[in-house]
């Protein structure tokens, strides 16, 4: 798949690479060119979709492990369908998609040491995009820079609360996609009026209905690298 | 022998009275009401339980809206006004032919006043199993024609059950077992009520108090209630249903697949309801025994 990569991608991929130079003028550069070769990596990836496994962890909800399949379309349409069953899947899970965060065009980006992840020395990226349109405010990525693997990300957003998403790679790291995602992201409390479910009591002590962390595991089963996803899929 | 042979006629006696056929037809119509009701507007009942976690989740209206979800919706409304119908029947076993001057000639027969008071019951139970049949038929098997199947969500006061749709249909079957013995216990209830009347008015109507009043209590959560009256009130028990549609998670936070929560709690449940049936009936006997039948 990587072999044969025509021409006029490996120019797009060229463009954009000078693109977030040009734009993050204010930026460290080491900062800029290390996201540039791992956006590079990442845009491999015209679409994909997958098989996968998803766990949510949520103090208020009890949910079975579920099968899933994630569909992803270039540059930042990500949707989690539950195919045969019911899941509640968080609004959040779009900034699984790396792209999210790489595909910024104005940010400010500055190195911020390092820090092991998962046995792996990673660089800390800190973004800030400047535009106020941008739903993410700031941006933390932690780079393995051998491999240009973005090995955890937090991600703070206007509207959502803050991100956070650690990645673990299997036999398709060579374009950026993780075999495991493991999100967590704040919840809100969640409480009906008394009396509206009529509950029956068998006296197990009840959930405490204040905000707390909520996770979801992603384990990826199998991808479908670009094949082509029709935009109608994602409305 | 003589046992099976009164509970045949009093079958046949409850199923010869129109006003029998009145809980069969209510039943059918409220459930069609209620699914056509969730058929159109299905997604602002979703809305209500779901409210507080749209900013934070996808929540999937279409897949929710199924005929598990909607018969659960259905029992839940409904099973709470059934003991108004049970007593309809139950009410009216003895005081019904106290008031029509025939339970003088009855005990007269070569039947023991035991056989005859047990039979009647056992003929409330038989049309409360019945009743329910019915209302699994339609709540059930009709929604699941209506709407499908998917998996089951179940909304408490401060937590949401996510069933998988290969392990509800065993809970449902639970859930009915478990509604039938709560129904059969105010069956016991309105027949022992019904020895002391002299006309069905009075045991239906005070059956009906009875189960009113003991919701009340439960419902306003008074911790002086919560402690005294309502770990032993029937209306508590009653609920037992709803706990197979409760499930238990693993530490890590999922649901394990054919799991209740707490079902000691639910056999506990089932005990005094059955506790209440042997209460009730024994007294009933008792009663029928010394009574000094006049009419």
């Amino acid at each position: 798949m990587l072999v044969a990569l025509p021409m006029k991608k490996i120019i797009l991929s060229l463009l954009s690479f000078f693109m977030i130079v040009a734009t993050a003028q204010a930026s460290d550069p080491a900062a800029v060119a290390l996201l540039a070769s791992v956006k590079k990596k990442y845009d491999l990836v015209n679409d994909y979709s997958a098989r996968a496994r998803l766990v949510t962890n949520v103090i208020f909800i009890k949910a079975p492990v579920s099968q899933v399949t994630v569909y992803y379309r270039k540059p930042d349409q990500l949707l989690v369908k539950n195919e045969k069953g019911i899941s509640f899947i968080p609004k959040g899970t779009v900034h699984i998609n790396m792209n999210n965060v790489l595909g910024l065009t104005n940010f400010e980006a500055v190195l911020s040491g390092t820090e092991t992840i998962d046995g792996v020395l990673c660089t800390v990226v800190k973004i800030f995009p400047l535009s106020e349109e941008e739903s993410i405010t700031r941006a933390t990525l932690y780079i393995d820079p051998t491999k240009l693997l973005v090995r955890r990300s937090v991600v703070s957003t206007k509207e959502s609360g803050t991100y956070s998403i650690r990645m673990k790679y299997g036999s398709y790291s060579w374009c950026g996609l993780p075999s495991e995602v493991a999100m967590e992201f704040n919840t809100r409390d969640y409480k009906l009026p008394k009396g509206t479910t009529l509950d029956y009591d068998n006296g197990t002590p009840k959930a405490s209905g204040l905000p707390q962390k909520g996770k979801v595991l992603i384990q990826y089963q199998e991808y479908t690298l670009n094949k082509g996803l029709p935009a109608s899929l994602f409305r | 022998m003589m046992f099976f042979e009164v509970l045949r006629i009093e079958l046949f006696k409850i199923f010869r009275r129109p006003r029998t056929f009145i809980a069969f037809g209510a039943i059918a119509l409220i459930i069609l009401l209620i699914q056509f009701a969730l058929k159109v507007n299905g997604n602002e009942f979703i809305l209500f339980f779901t409210d507080s976690q749209t900013d934070t989740f996808e929540i999937p209206f279409g897949g929710i809206l199924n005929g598990y979800f909607v018969c659960v919706a259905v029992l839940h409304i409904i099973l709470v006004h059934v003991p108004l119908l049970v007593a309809l029947i139950a009410g009216d076993m003895i005081a019904g032919e106290a008031n029509s001057g025939t339970l003088r000639m009855l005990a007269t027969k070569s039947v023991t006043r035991t056989e005859l008071v047990l039979a009647k019951f056992a003929a409330s139970a038989v049309y409360v199993i019945l009743l329910l049949l019915w209302m699994a038929l339609f709540a059930l098997v009709g929604s699941l024609l209506l709407f499908g199947a998917n998996d089951l969500v179940v909304f408490k006061e401060t937590d949401l059950h996510i069933i998988s749709n290969t392990d509800v249909v065993w809970r449902f079957i639970a859930a009915f077992f478990f509604a039938a013995l709560a129904l059969i216990m105010i069956a016991a209830l309105s027949v022992l009520l019904s020895v002391f009347a002299e006309n069905s008015l009075g045991p239906i109507v005070a059956t009906v108090c009875i189960v009113i009043v003991f919701t009340i209590l439960q419902q306003l959560k008074v911790p002086v209630f919560e402690q005294t009256i309502n770990p032993w009130s029937f209306t508590t028990h009653m609920l037992g249903w709803k706990g197979f549609f409760y499930v238990e998670k693993s530490a890590d936070g999922i649901a394990i697949p054919g799991s209740i929560e707490n079902p000691i709690a639910l056999v506990k449940s089932g005990a005094i309801l059955l506790g209440y049936i042997v209460l009730f009936m024994s007294a009933a006997v008792w009663a029928f025994r010394k009574k000094d039948i006049l009419s």
